[in-house]
């Protein structure tokens, strides 16, 4: 059995209560942490762990946490980013809904390791009822001394405070997330200077994902090097993947980074497989921003090699013929998919999240919004087509945040791969448009 | 329908709810408590009416301003009158993958209203949100905390039957 970091009690009756959690090995990792190592031995840890930030932008965790700016007599801040909103990825939720204790206990660890007295959980305003969850845990933990003054003895003191968002996407962008906290608007920050200057109330802070410190525990508690050696290459540790679309078992996974994705997808030990009688068409691998892939391209590499489940397999090819895995939102479709209808839902979700802040976003994510939906509903022409490749190329690089390359990169990658179902709209607006229309011709099924 | 009065003010036990919330933070930081408050005053009234972001406003001794830039920001926040549950429908990719878009088709026809509509009896409002992370578990909606997962014709009418009653 591969090695469960984060899931191995996940379905143990009552690990959501300190009691069982405790009972299971849980917050030994803060004892050993407070009582027998330095903060920047446990970020030595976390370097050699090679692990790297699960929310999506894959930035190695340690070296983030070595960028934080310490000056004198200012205090410093940790903030969990669980502001899960990518559309296709829901791990956090799972593992915060199941497992609070394990993210706690990693903000404890990860907050003495940063020198923070309060931390933060930014949680998604949607999952109140989650943040009810972690807000029982966090009792429960000060309860039992592991939380508050003078924690285990250590003279370490933590307060960790819960907040809620408001239902926007885009505070899951670091920046973004920390005006939220602010009580602001969730505008993105000019970048430099970086939160790990000035961060929160413009002190210097690291924002982490919720799987990135829900690792740390573990890495405490077996050292980076046992972290590093699992996993290939660069890409270390193990990921979790929240898996929707036509699979028959939909659901989160903990990887063994380095799995192929054929594995994954057609293992019974994972996804199971497509749903009876369907075959594999596309799947967007790591969230809604990144590329959309063919079935046989997702599955197999340019020199034929068997793609794997990494940062590295997964991007192989650059944007042509590869894609990335993101935040391991991992959106698996059958032939019945349109992939024009699919693009659309896409396209109107970041029309929807964009703040706002800077034009080529604000403006070009309504452009694509507007000439996907004309193509969608029969009234598009050819040069819609290449309108809309070139509305994505003029957002891409050219906004404080990563929102705008976001949208850009599903519409551009959708045209790149299945240019001709954009193009049977067009010409053929009224088979297209009855319900339920896909597109049957030229098509590479797995 | 949930009706505000022009006496605009948290329940004892909500007013103590949020002086705890405004402790949480730093000194001189109180605004950081805005998201939590605003979402107390929605559990209160159903709703954020402009007296009530003055009201929060004044808690917080910010600008009134300061609120409404914020509650319109963010898509929680309902700045007009909804019926008695508000049901937030999933519209993302994921959901429709799995048949959303035609469940959402008969929950439409079963209300008798459109997306942004309150049912003529004040009990359901309909809106369409953007993905809730449930995507595997999706067609999914919410209404207040509850996630409903997994929906189909014969759920929704289960939900909704269970709720008429109310």
């Amino acid at each position: 059995m591969p090695v469960k970091i984060l899931t191995e009690h996940i379905n143990v009756p009552g690990i959501n209560t300190f009691e069982v959690y405790r009972k299971m090995g849980g917050y030994t990792a803060v004892e050993k942490a407070l009582k027998t190592m330095t903060p920047d031995a446990i970020v030595e840890e976390v370097k050699k762990s090679g692990v790297r930030g699960r929310g999506g932008a894959g930035f190695p965790m340690g070296m983030k946490w070595s960028f934080l700016a310490k000056p004198e007599g200012v205090p410093r801040y940790l903030v969990c980013n669980a502001d899960e909103s990518e559309p296709g990825t829901f791990k956090d939720h799972y593992l915060m809904k199941n497992n609070p204790h394990l993210l706690i206990e990693g903000m404890i660890v990860s907050s003495f390791a940063l020198g923070a007295n309060k931390s933060f959980i930014y949680v998604r305003g949607e999952l109140m009822y989650v943040i009810h969850i972690l807000e029982k845990a966090i009792a429960e933990a000060k309860a039992a001394g592991f939380l508050g003054k003078n924690i285990l003895g250590s003279g370490y003191d933590l307060e960790l405070v819960v907040q809620p968002g408001g239902g926007a996407y885009i505070c899951g962008e670091e920046t973004a997330l920390l005006e939220s906290l602010e009580g602001k608007r969730g505008n993105p920050r000019n970048k430099p200077p970086f939160p790990a200057v000035k961060g929160l109330y413009q002190c210097p802070t690291v924002v982490n994902n919720v799987e990135s410190i829900a690792n740390t525990p573990w890495i405490v508690n077996n050292g980076g090097e046992a972290y590093a050696a699992l996993g290939v290459g660069r890409s270390t540790g193990t990921k979790l993947i929240s898996v929707s679309g036509h699979v028959n078992k939909p659901g989160v996974y903990e990887i063994p980074l380095g799995i192929t994705v054929e594995d994954f997808i057609y293992a019974d030990e994972w996804c199971g497989g497509i749903r009876p009688g369907h075959h594999l068409k596309a799947v967007v691998a790591g969230g809604s921003s990144v590329p959309i892939l063919p079935a046989n391209l997702i599955l197999t590499l340019a020199n034929g090699d068997k793609r794997l489940m990494t940062y590295e397999s997964l991007s192989d090819g650059g944007f042509a013929t590869g894609t990335m895995l993101g935040s391991g939102g991992f959106i698996v479709m059958d032939e019945t998919t349109c992939i024009v209808r699919n693009t659309l839902t896409f396209a109107r979700f970041y029309h929807h999240e964009s703040c706002g802040q800077c034009s080529p976003c604000r403006e070009g994510t309504g452009w694509m919004d507007k000439v996907l939906d004309r193509i969608e509903h029969g009234k598009g022409n050819m040069r819609d087509i290449d309108l809309l490749v070139d509305v994505a190329k003029k957002i891409e690089g050219n906004t404080i945040c990563p929102l705008g390359d976001a949208a850009a990169w599903p519409v551009s990658a959708a045209i790149r791969h299945f240019r001709h179902e954009f193009e049977w709209h067009v010409t053929h607006p009224h088979e297209a448009t009855k319900p339920g229309a896909v597109y049957r011709g030229e098509m590479e099924l797995v | 329908m949930t009706e505000t009065t022009n006496t605009v003010a948290f329940t004892p036990e909500r007013l103590a709810k949020a002086q705890e919330i405004i402790a949480r933070y730093p000194e001189g930081k109180q605004k950081s408590a805005l998201l939590p408050l605003l979402h107390l005053a929605q559990e209160q009234y159903g709703w954020v009416s402009s007296e009530v972001m003055d009201y929060v406003a004044g808690l917080l001794s910010i600008l009134p301003i300061e609120v409404y830039e914020v509650a319109s920001f963010y898509t929680m926040f309902h700045l007009d009158p909804v019926g008695t549950h508000v049901i937030e429908y999933c519209r993302t990719g994921p959901c429709c993958l799995m048949g959303g878009e035609d469940v959402y088709g008969y929950l439409k026809s079963k209300l008798g209203i459109d997306t942004g509509e309150t049912t003529a009896d004040g009990k359901f409002t309909l809106k369409e949100v953007e993905c809730l992370a449930a995507c595997g578990w999706g067609p999914v909606f919410q209404i207040r905390e509850k996630y409903y997962m997994n929906l189909t014709n014969e759920k929704i009418d289960e939900i909704i039957d269970e709720l008429s009653k109310d």
